[in-house]
């Protein structure tokens, strides 16, 4: 057997652990060995990769990976869970980077390739990479705050990104030589700037609620550039490996907009955030029934059953923490403590859970929104921190902007506690009915404190 | 059959298959996923190995460390981060 078939066949292994990796990721049991899995795949491409190519000079080789691999790692240590969508935002945008680097250098060096599937390849490679790449640095300076969450927008931009897309287009099959022979590698500095911008444009008018979307949506594309990168240098793994990302990001999309029940179009196109048609002087005008922390902990300290609902709230306050000694003492007292998780409940897919992990709550105890709506109405008590349109009733009035939207039904509790600063309304600008219920007591502070408090009523309970 | 379209073939197949996988992944996990897959997308590289490596001129060698820097951020950080989120996911 030659070296060519055995290093094939390796790329074959690979391909296929990547995917087994994958699949194990389905329990929480078996996700870890899955992910070690999937790295010990990407090492066997990486070394049939070495081994294949013949390799001119080592020094550059390894001092990227030296580079890369200390900033990667110390970056993976630092990181607080909290800031897991930037992380991943920036890591998009390095994945994304590396593919376009790879289509361009390809192209620099044959740049009269014209128009022919190699060609086809490296400008589709250059443009989806370099769309992920500056659109997922907008990402994580909206997620960061450098730049402001709220959408941008400026008269006939969806028209302007248009033209814009159909310019790039155009300007690609002029770098292929489609319309005769203009200079290609000038045109191709052209066609890497204007993907560059598309980035920007297309990311800057999404507001910072649908970021889940936004960074689920990168995701995909940097798989999709990376396979664009394999039918580049005609790779099979970076094909498979990057086919699956791709699915992965767009399977992520879709459960993000069926959690906020907009279509990725207007989520993409729409500047959704703002507050047309909505009267905000009347919001928090209405009279609410307040309860302090000894109030709240001998509404949960005495029933069966309670089930929390965390916000995004929580996770800024860093309460995560206190809220499980909350529920730890109320399971000591024989209660049944359950939490139940919107699908959009943190920045990314899946964000409320890592928070609650690691602070050390069961995995079992979380519930997301088809598994625990029906148990609502059986529940003696809700308490929600820091959550405001995932729970909100107007949901189910065809009139409201946000009509449709999958919403915990907390309504059909015996009691609901509602943990926030204030009556402000959520990202959807709209005021929420139920924290003017008469079931409804509010309990307002900052969630890191008023946690504190109820921990200490709770354990005074008698 | 081209290559181009042996190519196809075998995304359409991955992305298929990739999506039978994927969409059993419980809604607790789906940041490790989404992280994993990310660093999964380092797997560009191997294409940047391969422009570095065969690089002649300075351009390409440039384009190419630069591409193996932010692939093995990619990689490294998206692995171990993943690693670091499950090893949270306790059953008590």
């Amino acid at each position: 057997m030659n070296a060519d078939i055995l290093v094939e066949l390796t790329y074959l292994l690979s391909a296929i652990l990547f995917v087994v990796g994958l699949k194990r990721l389905q329990s929480p049991a078996t996700a870890r060995g899955g992910n070690a899995l999937a790295s010990f795949a990407m090492l066997l491409a990486i070394i049939a990769t070495l081994v294949d190519t013949d390799i001119l000079g080592w020094t550059g080789i390894l001092g990227g990976v030296a580079l890369g691999g200390i900033i990667g790692g110390i970056a993976a240590r630092k990181v607080e869970m909290t800031s897991m969508p930037e992380m991943v935002g920036i890591f998009n945008a390095f994945g994304g980077g590396a593919s376009a680097l790879v289509a361009v250098a390809e192209f620099l060096n044959s740049p009269t390739v014209g128009m022919s599937t190699a060609g086809v390849s490296m400008l589709l490679g250059t443009v989806i990479g370099g769309v992920t790449f500056t659109g997922s640095f907008v990402a994580f300076a909206k997620l960061k705050g450098l730049i402001t969450g709220n959408p941008i927008t400026f008269p006939g931009q969806n028209a302007t990104n248009g033209v814009l897309v159909l310019g790039t287009l155009a300007l690609g099959a002029m770098t292929l030589g489609v319309f005769g022979g203009q200079d290609p590698a000038t045109l191709f500095y052209i066609f890497c700037g204007l993907s560059l911008l598309l980035g920007v444009l297309m990311v800057i008018p999404i507001g910072g609620a649908d970021m889940p979307v936004v960074i689920s949506l990168l995701n995909s594309y940097s798989g999709l550039a990376a396979s664009a990168a394999g039918f580049v240098i005609g790779n099979m793994v970076l094909i498979i490996a990057g086919a699956l990302v791709g699915a992965s990001g767009l399977i992520l999309t879709q459960l993000m907009c069926k959690g906020m029940n907009r279509s990725l179009a207007n989520v993409v196109f729409g500047g959704f955030g703002g507050t047309a048609g909505v009267d905000r002087a009347q919001i928090g005008k209405r009279p609410v029934m307040r309860a302090d922390a000894e109030a709240v902990a001998a509404e949960l300290g005495y029933v069966n059953s309670v089930v929390v609902v965390p916000g995004y709230g929580l996770a800024v306050a860093q309460a995560q923490h206190e809220l499980r000694k909350v529920g730890d003492l109320l399971e000591e007292r024989g209660v049944d403590v359950k939490y139940a998780i919107h699908p959009v409940a943190g920045r990314m897919p899946g964000h409320m859970n890592v928070l609650l992990a690691e602070a050390d709550v069961s995995y079992e105890k979380l519930y997301d929104l088809d598994e625990i709506n029906d148990d609502f109405a059986k529940t003696d008590a809700v308490l929600i921190v820091g959550a405001n349109d995932v729970v909100n009733p107007a949901a189910r009035d065809p009139q409201s902007v946000i009509a449709g939207m999958p919403i915990l039904d907390v309504d059909k509790a015996r009691r609901v506690i509602v943990m926030k600063r204030s009556l402000s309304p959520g990202f959807a600008g709209i005021d929420n009915d139920l924290f003017y219920s008469d079931k409804t007591l509010m309990f307002f502070g900052d969630a890191k404190n008023s946690m504190s408090d109820l921990v200490r009523e709770v354990r005074e309970l008698a | 059959m081209g290559e181009l379209m042996i190519g196809l073939y075998v995304f359409v197949l991955a992305a298929l298959a990739g999506r039978e996988v994927i969409t059993k992944v419980p809604p607790t996990l789906h940041t490790p996923l989404m992280s994993g897959a990310n660093a999964i997308s380092g797997i560009a590289i191997v294409g940047a190995i391969v422009v570095a490596g065969r690089a002649e001129g300075t351009t390409q060698m440039v384009l190419g460390v630069a591409a193996i820097t932010m692939a093995t951020v990619n990689v490294i950080g998206g692995f171990m981060v993943t690693d670091r989120m499950l090893s949270m996911f306790r059953k008590r």
